[in-house]
C-alpha cells in the first residue's frame, strides 16, 4: 500500500495564548499505517490530535485528507468525513447497550403504524457484525455497556469507529486504563484494524506498546516535531533522548 | 486473521450475575407492588371480611388517586433519566390549573362550552410551558444545577399562581369540564382514561423515539452523547418543557375534578412524583428509568394512601409508609450501583 497518504498535515501551529502549543508540525498517514504520537506531556500531542479531529483549528497550515484540504469547524464534521476519535474514556455511554452506542446519536429509524421508531434490531444486528469484523467476541449485546470488561469496551469503540467506515482513527492511550492482559487485546485489535486499511495515529506514553504495534513514530517536544522515523530503524534509547531533549 | 478472545470466561460469570442485580434492581418496584395489595388484600380480608382490591369501587378510587402523582411523575421520568430532576413540578401544576379556571371563566357562557373547554386548555398548556422553557434554558445554557434551577422556579411559579388567583381558590361552572373531571366512560373515570392515553404517549416517546434514547444516553455520560453529536442543549430544553407540559395536564385535570383551580393544586404531589420516579426503578443518578415502572410507582404510593384509609389506620401513617417505600428503593438502586462498579465517567 503506497498510494497517496489519506492524511496530511502540513506546517501547522497553533498559540493559546502566548503559549506556542505547536509550531510548524507536518506529518502524513498512510492507509493501514500506525503512525505512533511520542511525547512528554505538554509536549503538543493533545493539541495535534485535536485539530486533526476538529477540535480545534489551526492558526498556520494546511490539513489534507483523502487528498483535498480540509477544514473541519467541529468534532462532528471530522466524523461525518471519515475521522474518529477514540479517547481515552472512551465517550461511551454505560447505561446503553453495545448497539446503541454503536449507533449513538445516529440512530436508525423505523416506520411503525405510521410513526417513526428506533430500529433497535438493526442497531444490534450491524453493531454485531462490526464487532464480528474485528474478530471481536461479545456474548450479549442486549446489557449496558457497564457490565462488559474494559477491553470489551475498548472494543465497542473502534467497533464503532469501524461501523462508520472511518479512514483514520486516532486513539488517544487505549490501554492507559487496561490491565496487562486487555492492553495486550487492544494491541491486538489495532493491528487487524490495520489489516482492514484503516490508518491509526496511536497517542501512548508507553514506549512498548509503540514499539509492539508502530510502523512509523514521531516524536514531539514543546509544540515542535524533533524525531520522525521507523520503527524498525530506531530502538527507545533514541526515543526517550528525543522526548527529553538529551 | 487470529482470532481475539475477550476475556470471554470472566465476563461470562459478571454478565450472569449482574445481569441477576439488574433484573432483581429492576424489579423492586413490582416486588412492592404485589407485597403491598396481597398485604392490603390479606388485611381487608382477616379484619373486616371483605376483599381490597377485586372491589372495583376500591380499584377505580385508587386509580384516581394515582392520576395526579403520575402525570408529575410522568415527565419527571424523563428528566430524572436525564440525570436532572424538576422541583418546579407542583407550582407549575398550580399556575396552570389557575390559568385554566381564569380563562375558562371568562370564555364560558360567551362561547359554546366545549370551545371555552379547548381554549382554557390550549392556554393553560401553554402558560405550563413557559416555566419548564425556563428551567430547561436555566440548565441547558447557563449550566445551572437542575436542583438549584428548578428550586427558583418552584417560588416564581408559586408566587405568579397565587397573585393570578388572588390568592385564594377559582371556582368553575362548565358543566362538560365537571363531566371530565367527575365522569366515567363504560365505568372507568375520564380523569384516569386521559391518563392512561398520555401515559401510552410517553411510553412510547421514551422508548421508541430518537429523543427518548437521546435522554438515556445523556444521563449515562453527557461527554459521551456530546461526542456522539447529540444536541445536549435542544433535548434537555425540550425534555423540561415536557415535564412542565405534564404538570400542566395535570392542572387542568385536577381543576376538572375539585371544579376549581388553586395555585396549591400540586403542592404536595411534587415528592410524590420524585417518590413515584425512584419507586418506579429511575436511579437519581441518571440514565435509567421506564414509563411503566413509574406508573407502578404511582400505583404504589395511591394504594398506601387509600389502603391505609380503608384498613382504618391514622392516614399520617402514609407519609410514614410512602418514606420508607422511597429509602428502600434508593438503597436497592445504590448498592445495584456500587456492586457493578460504577460508572467511569465524571
Amino acid at each position: 500500500m503506497s498510494e497517496q497518504p489519506v492524511l496530511r498535515v502540513q506546517s501547522v501551529s497553533k498559540r493559546f495564548g502566548g503559549v506556542h502549543a505547536l509550531e510548524n508540525v507536518s506529518l502524513e498517514l498512510n492507509p493501514g499505517e500506525v503512525l505512533a504520537l511520542a511525547g512528554d506531556n505538554g509536549a503538543g500531542k493533545s493539541t495535534l490530535i485535536k485539530i486533526i479531529s476538529g477540535v480545534h483549528q489551526p492558526d498556520e497550515g494546511q490539513i489534507f485528507y483523502d487528498g483535498a484540504e480540509v477544514n473541519f469547524e467541529n468534532p462532528h464534521k471530522a466524523r461525518e468525513q471519515g475521522i474518529e476519535t477514540i479517547y481515552q474514556d472512551l465517550a461511551l455511554a454505560d447505561n446503553l447497550d453495545v448497539g446503541a452506542n454503536v449507533f449513538l446519536g445516529r440512530e436508525p429509524l423505523k416506520r411503525m403504524f405510521g410513526l417513526p421508531v428506533l430500529d433497535r434490531k438493526r442497531m444490534r444486528n450491524e453493531a454485531a457484525e462490526a464487532l464480528r469484523v474485528l474478530d471481536i467476541r461479545i456474548n450479549r449485546f442486549d446489557l449496558p455497556l457497564r457490565s462488559l470488561s474494559g477491553g470489551q469496551r475498548q472494543a465497542v469503540a473502534i467497533g464503532r469507529a469501524i461501523h462508520w467506515k472511518a479512514k483514520v482513527l486516532i486513539m488517544d492511550e487505549p490501554t492507559a486504563a487496561l490491565g496487562v492482559p486487555e492492553q495486550r487485546k487492544v494491541i491486538a485489535l489495532i493491528k487487524s484494524l490495520k489489516q482492514s486499511g484503516v490508518g491509526v495515529i496511536f497517542i501512548s506514553h508507553n514506549l512498548v506498546d509503540i514499539f509492539a504495534v508502530s510502523d512509523r513514530i514521531v516524536v514531539l517536544r514543546r509544540g515542535q516535531k524533533v524525531g520522525e522515523t521507523a520503527t524498525q530503524a530506531t530502538n527507545s534509547d533514541e526515543i526517550v533522548r528525543w522526548m527529553v531533549g538529551g | 486473521m487470529a482470532s481475539i478472545p475477550l476475556d470471554d470466561t470472566v465476563s461470562e460469570r459478571t454478565t450472569w450475575a449482574s445481569s441477576v442485580r439488574v433484573w432483581v434492581a429492576s424489579m423492586r418496584a413490582w416486588i412492592f407492588f404485589f407485597a403491598l395489595v396481597i398485604g392490603f388484600e390479606v388485611w381487608a380480608r382477616m379484619e373486616y371480611h371483605t376483599t381490597f382490591l377485586l372491589n372495583p369501587f376500591n380499584a377505580s378510587s385508587i386509580a384516581v388517586f394515582a392520576v395526579g402523582p403520575l402525570l408529575l411523575a410522568l415527565g419527571q421520568t424523563f428528566v430524572v433519566i436525564s440525570g436532572g430532576i424538576d422541583l418546579s413540578v407542583g407550582f407549575t401544576m398550580g399556575f396552570a390549573a389557575v390559568v385554566f379556571s381564569k380563562i375558562l371563566n371568562a370564555t364560558t357562557g360567551a362561547v359554546w362550552d366545549p370551545l371555552a373547554f379547548l381554549l382554557a386548555a390550549a392556554v393553560a398548556l401553554l402558560a405550563s410551558a413557559i416555566p419548564g422553557l425556563i428551567n430547561g434554558l436555566l440548565i441547558a445554557k447557563l449550566r445551572i444545577p437542575p436542583f438549584i434551577g428548578t428550586l427558583g422556579m418552584y417560588g416564581v411559579a408559586r408566587g405568579t399562581a397565587y397573585l393570578l388567583a388572588g390568592g385564594t381558590t377559582v371556582p368553575i361552572s362548565n358543566p362538560l369540564v365537571s363531566f371530565i373531571g367527575n365522569g366515567s366512560l363504560f365505568s372507568v373515570p375520564i380523569t384516569v382514561l386521559v391518563t392512561v392515553v398520555i401515559t401510552g404517549a410517553m411510553m412510547f416517546l421514551l422508548s421508541q423515539s430518537r429523543f427518548g434514547q437521546h435522554v438515556y444516553a445523556i444521563g449515562g455520560s453527557r461527554q459521551a452523547s456530546l461526542r456522539a453529536g447529540i444536541n445536549v442543549a435542544r433535548n434537555t430544553v425540550a425534555l423540561y418543557v415536557l415535564s412542565a407540559l405534564t404538570a400542566g395536564i395535570g392542572g387542568i385535570l385536577y381543576t376538572a375534578r375539585f371544579t376549581a383551580g388553586a395555585a396549591q393544586a400540586g403542592e404536595p404531589l411534587l415528592l410524590d412524583s420524585i417518590a413515584a420516579v425512584v419507586i418506579g426503578g429511575a436511579s437519581l443518578f441518571g440514565g435509567s428509568g421506564t414509563i411503566t415502572g413509574t406508573v407502578i410507582g404511582a400505583l404504589i404510593i395511591a394504594i398506601i394512601q387509600y389502603g391505609l384509609v380503608f384498613v382504618n389506620v391514622e392516614p399520617f401513617w402514609q407519609f410514614v409508609a410512602v418514606g420508607i417505600v422511597i429509602i428502600i428503593s434508593v438503597l436497592v438502586d445504590q448498592t445495584q450501583k456500587q456492586l457493578s462498579g460504577g460508572r467511569s465517567d465524571e
